[in-house]
């Protein structure tokens, strides 16, 4: 970060139809105690998007998430996906809808193999075990993890985790994928091929909203990019506008680099 | 392993007109306890909620189809189910209750011990149900009364009782059911996140078990004539059931079986010999320790060991 806020920015071409709202989120707050984790949060993703949601540590995004995907009940507030109010939902039943998410801190079924691990994702969409397995396999192959299918899920690399995350979210058909930092931890070469992947699944047809710290990545994924600090929205926009922006730079890097000559 | 298991229970079906009356007793709590430990195994062992007070189901299953015997006339046969269905009904209290709060763990055990003992201090202090003496229910050998006059009759009940919720557990765990409960044991917020309906499925999970458990009850007060509130809802006996399939192997088809083998004739002969010897109860401490071995060594219980040592058997030579 040393050299300022420059980035390559590759902004991949945005299907040619009409724009659709898929997720309209609105006025979201949620506090815990003294903390106002997330404040009157409102973003749209429209079909065929991929947002990118970063901020500095603690700006509540994994909460923001949390909030969309059901696993927290907001204060105040709605989520709207494909026009249906999500509120109240449980995850289960959000999942159902086609929004499905990845964990910051991957759970694989440790005990499960990776087959077993993404059938469970594909039950959803079939009651029908062998069904399921079939399409579980399928995934499995989409997101290269074929060599280990039958492999333990508790014995895999950290890489192979993220794409078994990947593929389990994959696998209960989703339209919109919420991944919350699939790249962390990752190496450059393990994070360009996952880069790689998240463009495949885009331009599949599903529309992601990813929470990402490594910037050259999600600067080269997002169509728009949306920054939080301290649980508000500080800046909106194309990625080329947001790393520019003075809020933004100002809130990773400290005020005095709002106004230093940029290299 | 078809063929393993069709000549297992084709020894089992054959094995009475060799055995004397004292082995056919040792065999009858083999698969008793077997059926009670496969009941457990639904929702302790796939879904890997640790229900600790499963002698609640089994004791509201038999003073049901007692009382329905002695006070209404009710072929046991019919009270058996009756007795099931009530039992059920308490698992899915007991299940609303934990799962709605949230009750993980060490609290689900909690509540669910709480559970027997409420159960087990009412029928002390029920009159109606024949208090600290319990029923009893005279012998007729008649077998509309769920009696026979041979015991080998009860070894195939027991046989029958077994066979049927290995097979219900092993339809389960072909099914999307025993994914999604297996998936609920290893992580229960990563299962929802998939679509998985986590409350829906460990209440499956609890109605069923403790409805097997409440039949087990049937046929616990039919064999042994006898009910006391101490006996049938306290917490030995829920220990006995959990014991099995955990040495066994949680979360297998074959676990509670393989573990009610190893237990079931252990427990007989050490009760007996330290009774003798004037130690009863010392046989207690022949489980703590085989708990405290299995646990040590072979935390997944002595099927997986086995099926592994079987497999590696058959690829090395």
């Amino acid at each position: 970060m040393r050299g300022g806020l420059t980035w390559t920015i590759r902004d991949p071409p945005r299907a040619g139809c009409a724009p659709v709202t898929l997720l309209e989120v609105t006025g979201l707050s949620k506090r815990f105690g003294g903390l106002q984790a997330v404040s009157g949060l409102s973003l749209s993703l429209e079909t065929g998007d991929v947002l990118g949601l970063i901020g500095p540590n603690g700006a509540g995004k994994t909460t923001a998430f949390n909030l969309i995907s059901g696993f927290l009940g907001p204060d105040a507030g709605d989520v709207r996906f494909d026009g249906r109010s999500m509120l109240g939902l449980k995850p289960h039943a959000v999942c159902r809808a086609g929004l499905a998410r990845t964990f910051q801190i991957v759970r694989p079924f440790p005990h499960l193999s990776v087959l077993d691990n993404v059938k469970v994702g594909a039950l959803g969409r079939t009651p029908v075990v062998a069904a399921a397995a079939d399409k579980a396999r399928a995934v499995i192959t989409q997101v290269g993890l074929d060599a280990k299918m039958h492999a333990a899920a508790g014995g895999l690399t950290l890489a192979e985790r993220k794409r078994l995350e990947l593929a389990r979210a994959l696998a209960t058909e989703p339209r919109l994928l919420l991944l919350d930092e699939v790249m962390a931890g990752l190496n450059p070469t393990e994070t360009g091929a996952i880069v790689e992947l998240i463009k495949r699944i885009n331009r599949s047809g599903i529309s992601i909203l990813l929470i990402e710290h490594n910037m050259r990545a999600v600067m080269s994924l997002s169509h728009r990019i949306v920054v939080l600090s301290f649980g508000e929205k500080i800046a909106e926009g194309p990625p080329a506008a947001v790393a520019n922006h003075p809020k933004v730079i100002e809130a990773y890097l400290g005020d005095e680099y709002v106004h230093a000559p940029q290299a | 392993m078809k063929l393993l298991g069709a000549g297992a229970i084709a020894v089992l079906l054959v094995l009475p007109a060799f055995l004397g009356s004292y082995a056919i007793t040792l065999f009858i709590f083999i698969f008793f306890y077997a059926f009670l430990g496969q009941a457990w195994n639904i929702v302790g062992g796939y879904a890997g909620q640790l229900s600790a007070g499963h002698a609640a189901f089994v004791g509201v299953g038999a003073y049901t189809a007692a009382m329905l015997s002695l006070h209404a006339g009710l072929t046991p046969w019919v009270g058996m189910f009756v007795g099931g269905a009530l039992s059920a009904c308490l698992g899915v209290v007991i299940g609303y209750l934990g799962f709605r709060f949230g009750l993980r763990g060490f609290y689900f055990v909690l509540l669910t011990v709480a559970f027997a003992e409420i159960c087990r201090i009412v029928a002390l202090n029920t009159e109606a149900v024949g208090g600290a003496l319990g029923l009893y229910i005279t012998f007729t050998g008649n077998p509309r009364q769920f009696q026979f006059q041979d015991n080998r009759v009860y070894y195939y009940v027991a046989l029958a009782l077994m066979l049927s919720a290995t097979g219900i557990v092993a339809w389960i765990e072909r099914h999307r059911f025993g994914v999604y409960l297996s998936a609920i044991r290893e992580d229960e917020a990563a299962s929802e996140a998939l679509g998985v309906d986590t409350f829906k499925y460990k209440m499956l999970a609890m109605a069923i078990s403790s409805f097997l458990s409440g039949i087990g009850g049937t046929f616990y007060a039919f064999y042994l004539f006898s009910l006391q509130p101490n006996a049938v809802f306290g917490i030995p006996l829920s220990v006995e059931i959990i014991i099995r399939p955990i040495v066994g192997g949680a979360g297998t088809l074959l676990g509670p079986i393989l573990g009610s083998f190893i237990l079931s004739p252990l427990g007989e002969l050490s009760r007996a010999y330290f009774q003798a010897a004037g130690w009863s109860g010392a046989h207690l401490i022949v489980y703590g320790a085989l708990l405290v071995g299995v646990v040590l060594f072979l935390p997944e219980g002595a099927y997986p060991f086995l099926a592994r040592w079987l497999r590696r058997g058959r690829s090395g030579g």
